[in-house]
């Protein structure tokens, strides 16, 4: 039999450390679904998605009780829609609702992919599935929204970094009695991945199969529990300590997309190895990073222990899993995190430094809420930035800004569950309106000529 | 399949036969049990097969959960693979 200290260990982690399995997301193509009658691809839509998903929550729940591992979310991720709205040429905004109303129908809390791809420019579809997110996002409950601006390969459509602005705004007015969801329902990338599984920014790439099913697992708390009992460690143990307990995450997040696989007959995609933070006590990156020796996140510091905190995860992570992909690394979602929204009410992390970090973690400028008054170009200056990051380290990076719209910096806002509650960051106001008005496209950099 | 039922608590009289009792009722073999005391806590460790189970897994499980909330014992039911998964290369 299994060693009892190894059983004990385990409840442990799941009762006590928060282990759980934060999403298994089911990846949907559209492709097939194109009509040029708009009417009959909306059909034809909740009909595969409806097909594709019947059981997709209820074998998630079945496999939380019989390993008695909880599994937080059941999501669903598609095809850009831009893809599928190209073709029929109506308002995008139908296919909003008949999303909403899929998700509905097989209890997904969130369906992403209402999306355009417009790292190089804008194809057909594109800008008026762009202009319609916030319209959809205000409308539409389960819907969340990414767009990619960006990447290594093809440089920084800065045409789009600006409309993003002016999108994130819009759409944080347009839901500002509505607990501002909005904008954080709604990403934008450089480099984005085609299988993550997270919520906002999930989507199912062009590349992928008819169906898959993709896998992210959360344990930030479990890390901290492991650091915790070794308090007088030197950093190279920290760092194989971080190792191992990754590996043992990723073993129940590989065993779980197996299962889930296996019962609902969809091929298995990726485990994500994410450190994912909740509001929840215990299950904080920040916290982590504290555990290593910081008085608090955001000191000197900072940034090179969540460097190797998301370098250790990758590496423990690599070896539990046969298929490892989507964003894979530590989460720094302000809003999301309870160490994170100390550190940003004292001031001591500023979105400066969490810009810095994202340089080294799995994402980006995550759940950050920021002045009412913050006028779009200072957003796209932000989202250019982020991209830059990205495009020049060959990395994911993502802006998820909410304008606090009518609240100031110091205040603080509450989003609700997993959301949090998030403290108004300052933010540089210094005008970037001419750089961001120019238009055009930031080459690619060197860094992509590599064959 | 194999499950590990786990049960951890304030020592009393009577635990054992409490589960193992639901396990008899409902076909569930134990192939091995240890039990220890911890810092004062109980913990007993059961290896179970369901093979010839009269009822579902689920089923199962909310039976053992129920003693475990009459007696004030945190009792879990889980699939032997999660352990195995976590601790074997």
């Amino acid at each position: 039999m299994i060693n009892t200290h190894d059983i004990l260990e385990t409840i442990n982690m799941i009762q006590e450390e928060n282990l759980d399995i934060r999403t298994i997301t089911m990846g949907i193509s559209l492709l097939d679904c194109i009509d040029s009658d708009i009417e009959k691809a909306c059909s034809k839509v909740y009909d595969k998605i409806c097909h594709k998903a019947q059981n997709l929550v209820k074998t998630g729940e079945e496999i939380e009780k019989e390993y008695g591992i909880p599994i937080i979310n059941k999501r669903i991720s598609v095809t850009p829609i831009s893809m599928i709205s190209a073709a029929s040429k109506g308002d995008p905004i139908k296919f909003a609702k008949i999303l909403d109303k899929a998700a509905k129908e097989v209890g997904v809390n969130f369906l992403g992919g209402y999306s355009a791809l417009v790292q190089k420019g804008f194809a057909a579809g594109d800008i008026e599935l762009i202009k319609s997110i916030p319209q959809a996002l205000a409308e539409t409950e389960r819907i969340c929204s990414s767009v990619n601006i960006g990447s290594t390969k093809t440089g920084i459509n800065m045409d789009a970094v600006k409309l993003m602005g002016e999108i994130v705004r819009e759409s944080a007015i347009l839901t500002k009695d509505n607990g501002l969801v909005g904008p954080s329902k709604l990403v934008i990338f450089c480099n984005a991945v085609e299988d993550n599984p997270f919520m906002a920014g999930a989507f199912h790439g062009a590349g992928e199969p008819d169906c898959v099913i993709n896998v992210g697992v959360s344990g930030p708390g479990v890390v901290r529990a492991a650091l915790s009992k070794i308090p007088d460690a030197d950093i190279t143990e920290i760092a194989d300590t971080v190792k191992r307990t990754a590996f043992k995450i990723t073993r129940v997040g590989q065993l779980v997309a197996t299962e889930a696989s296996r019962r609902l007959g969809v091929p298995f995609g990726i485990v994500d190895l994410s450190l994912a933070p909740t509001p929840a006590i215990g299950d904080s990156v920040a916290h982590i990073l504290e555990e290593m020796g910081l008085e608090q996140c955001g000191a000197c510091g900072t940034t090179a222990c969540l460097a190797l905190l998301n370098d250790a995860v990758k590496k423990g992570g690599v070896m539990a899993s046969s298929h490892v992909g989507g964003l894979s690394g530590a989460f720094i979602p302000v809003s999301e995190d309870a160490g994170m929204i100390d550190a940003a009410r004292n001031n001591t992390l500023c979105i400066e430094k969490l810009e810095a970090m994202t340089a080294v973690c799995s994402v980006g400028l995550d759940m950050i809420a920021i002045p009412g008054d913050t006028p779009a170009e200072v957003i796209s200056a932000i989202i250019a930035d982020e991209a830059a990051i990205g495009m020049v380290n060959s990395k994911t990076t993502a802006v998820r800004v909410i304008p606090a719209i009518g609240k100031k910096d110091g205040e603080e806002i509450e989003f609700g569950g997993l959301f949090g509650v998030s403290p108004i960051m300052k933010v540089n106001t210094a005008s970037p309106a001419k750089f961001i008005n120019r238009g055009g496209r930031i080459p690619a950099p060197l860094q992509s000529l590599k064959n | 399949m194999r499950g590990i039922i786990t049960v951890v608590g304030k020592d009393m009289v009577g635990i054992l036969a409490k589960v193992s009792g639901v396990c008899s009722e409902y076909n569930v073999n134990v192939i091995e049990v240890s039990q220890s005391i911890l810092q004062d806590m109980f913990c007993m460790i059961m290896l179970v097969d369901f093979e010839k189970c009269s009822t579902s897994f689920s089923d199962f499980s909310d039976k053992v959960s129920a003693i475990g909330d009459e007696m004030s014992l945190s009792i879990h039911v889980m699939h032997e693979d999660i352990f195995n998964s976590m601790h074997r290369i």
